[in-house]
């Protein structure tokens, strides 16, 4: 447990009957930080969310909460405050009473309380609905309510569990900004769980994928986007094309590659050591790709191929370009400022250039 | 109706056939009241004139006051009583993993089916063993068994109506489970719990059989009823007293379908709150 963490999840284990939906999870999160748990459904974590708030016992293992382990802590015990996929509004109190429902302990008068829950009100820019029914509001409404009811017991960490999963795109887009805003202001630390990745990437200092119980890779968005650690993460987050290849030549850090479509490659690799002819895998996210439909000048990092089908997006163009030596077409993404937008017949040669530095070199699968 | 869908088109036979099955179920209770206002003390037709006397004599009548009163006192502990059981059935059954759930919820549901003749025999002769006199406490013990599946029924959907989240919100918000049922479970099933007093309390109060059995020197309205039938010249203030009832229970079991009109439609919504 390193000393700044503030959420220390250690070597935690969680089995439902037989089935294991945790597999040894261990995060540190920090004091502060937007921290997003991000994999498909089933994948554990809300499961693991569930575990912060109290809902499920750990199996093995332990959670430390501000140097505090948590086993033993029953969810009204804990200094954590959830808001639920559903909202779970109260459908049997007002909008001021929804929110003010965890103040009882505390004994305020009720001027005072009531004071806060209009402060609370105002941080979450709807100051005029005190007095509405909880059935008279819509999603993001009640999603703003389920936030303050939260926010306003100043807890030391904020769950959230894909609350942003039953809002239509553009509201889920503003609240995406304001929930990033919000927690700015306020200053503590969010932990959320989404299956969207853009909305991870968009709202995270930092990002754990799972799948199958397991952290495949613990990262800073552009970490993750940029260097993923294996296959299962590089197709997760954004698209990803891969190429098998073999190590050609070792020098120093610098490894060239055969591949299997786009010729030879190299990179610098500092994180281990390469042999001679290890097996590896090579991949390029689609948007490193430059097209053009004249050969370029040179020859390094460039492979020609036939334009097999093109999809215009608007603001960009996807291109899916055969190549020797790959049955599957290599996806290309390319913004629509210049004439790259023209290149729309099929089955005509076009040329793909890249960077050095655009290429990721992962272990075999 | 006018609207030519296909689910909601007019269905002549079909309305007919409703028609004919409310005839058949409340046109023999119907004959009651009707004969209760007649001015004959013979169930006959043609009928002999209106008259209201049969009310006022059953007003004189001491036994009746006596037996109402037995009643109610019996109909409002069991109501009371089997509702606060059912409560907890209900939230164990909806909330809690309960291994062999299923046979557990039709075993509780049983009295629905058993004769109570059955029912009313065997807690006879396990009190008669154990040398308990009979009394309106007998009589009580009875009616808790036959009313406590109809709390429980009536409670169920109520429970599983409402998405379990918003109990696990109380928890987060740092209520313990006591203040949590206070505060979220009890409102949001009260309609469920009103509705469960008002259909035990009539079911109690307009139950023979277990009384039959069960009673010692103190009868019950059913039971009184049943007394004064030997004695023709009674029979019009008996159907008059039987005319209160019907339109009591038929108030009381309506209103409580009313209040817990709700639970089945949240019910079907699910998370929708």
């Amino acid at each position: 447990m390193t000393n700044d963490a503030f959420i220390s999840i250690r070597n935690v284990d969680k089995y439902f009957g037989k089935f294991q939906a945790i597999d040894d999870v261990s995060i540190d999160i920090g004091h502060g930080e937007f921290f997003s748990l991000l994999g498909s459904s089933g994948c554990g974590k809300t499961t693991l969310l569930r575990m912060l708030a109290g809902f499920e016992n750990t199996t093995s293992g332990e959670i430390y909460i501000d140097g505090q382990p948590m086993s033993n802590v029953p969810p009204h015990m804990r200094p954590v405050n959830m808001v639920f996929q559903s909202y779970a509004i109260f459908p049997h109190l007002n909008v001021r009473d929804n929110i003010a429902y965890g103040l009882r302990k505390q004994k305020l008068s009720k001027a005072k309380k009531y004071a806060l829950v209009d402060e609370m009100l105002e941080l979450i820019k709807l100051p005029e609905y005190g007095d509405r029914k909880a059935t008279q509001l819509s999603g993001g409404q009640r999603q703003r309510i389920a936030l303050a009811r939260a926010l306003i017991l100043r807890p030391k960490v904020l769950l959230l569990d894909e609350p942003l999963g039953a809002l239509d795109k553009q509201l889920r887009e503003q609240m995406q900004l304001e929930l990033r805003a919000l927690q700015r202001t306020v200053g503590i630390t969010f932990v959320f769980v989404t299956h969207d990745q853009e909305e991870a990437l968009t709202l995270s200092d930092r990002i754990a994928v799972m799948s199958g119980g397991q952290v495949l890779q613990l990262d800073t968005p552009t970490g993750l986007y940029e260097a993923p650690k294996n296959r299962e993460v590089a197709s997760f987050i954004g698209t990803m094309n891969f190429f098998d290849g073999r190590v050609s030549k070792v020098n120093g850090s610098e490894i060239s590659i055969i591949t299997e479509g786009l010729g030879n490659v190299t990179k610098l690799m500092k994180n281990r050591d390469y042999v001679l002819g290890e097996k590896v895998q090579v991949a390029i996210r689609p948007e490193k790709l430059r097209l053009s439909d004249e050969k370029p000048q040179g020859t390094k990092n460039l492979v020609g191929g036939t334009l097999e089908n093109s999809a215009y997006l608007g603001e960009r163009s996807h291109f899916y370009v055969t190549v020797e030596g790959q049955p599957q077409p290599v996806a290309v993404s390319a913004q629509n400022q210049d004439r790259v937008s023209a290149i729309d017949n099929h089955c005509k040669t076009v040329w793909l250039q890249w960077n050095d530095d655009a290429i990721v070199i992962l272990d075999a699968s | 109706m006018s609207s030519g869908s296909y689910i909601k088109r007019p269905n002549r036979p079909l309305q007919v056939y409703a028609a004919i099955f409310l005839i058949v179920l409340y046109v023999p209770v119907l004959f009651l009241p009707l004969f209760s206002f007649n001015d004959s003390i013979y169930v006959n037709f043609p009928l002999s004139g209106f008259t209201t006397k049969w009310y006022f004599e059953l007003w004189d009548r001491g036994p009746v006051w006596n037996a109402l009163e037995n009643s109610l006192k019996v109909g409002g502990v069991v109501s009371l009583l089997s509702t606060f059981l059912g409560i907890f059935a209900a939230k164990a059954i909806t909330r809690y993993r309960i291994p062999g759930r299923g046979p557990l919820v039709s075993f509780i549901m049983l009295p629905l089916v058993v004769p109570l003749i059955i029912f009313g025999v065997a807690l006879l002769v396990l009190l008669s063993q154990l040398g308990i006199p009979l009394s309106l406490y007998t009589v009580t013990v009875g009616h808790l068994i036959i009313c406590l599946p109809f709390s429980i029924a009536t409670l169920i959907p109520r429970f599983e109506g409402f998405d379990q989240s918003i109990e696990e919100v109380s928890a987060d918000l740092g209520e313990n489970a006591w203040w949590t049922f206070w505060r979220v479970t009890f409102p949001m099933v009260f309609p469920g719990v009103l509705a469960s007093l008002m259909l035990t309390f009539t079911v109690s109060f307009d139950e023979f059989i277990m009384a039959f059995f069960l009673s010692g020197t103190e009868a019950t309205l059913p039971m009184y009823i049943w007394s004064q039938l030997r004695f023709p010249q009674e029979f019009p203030s008996v159907l008059a007293l039987a005319s209160l009832i019907l339109a009591a229970s038929f108030m009381f079991v309506f209103l409580g379908q009313w209040i817990n009109r709700g639970a089945y439609a949240s019910a079907a919504k699910g998370n929708e709150l």
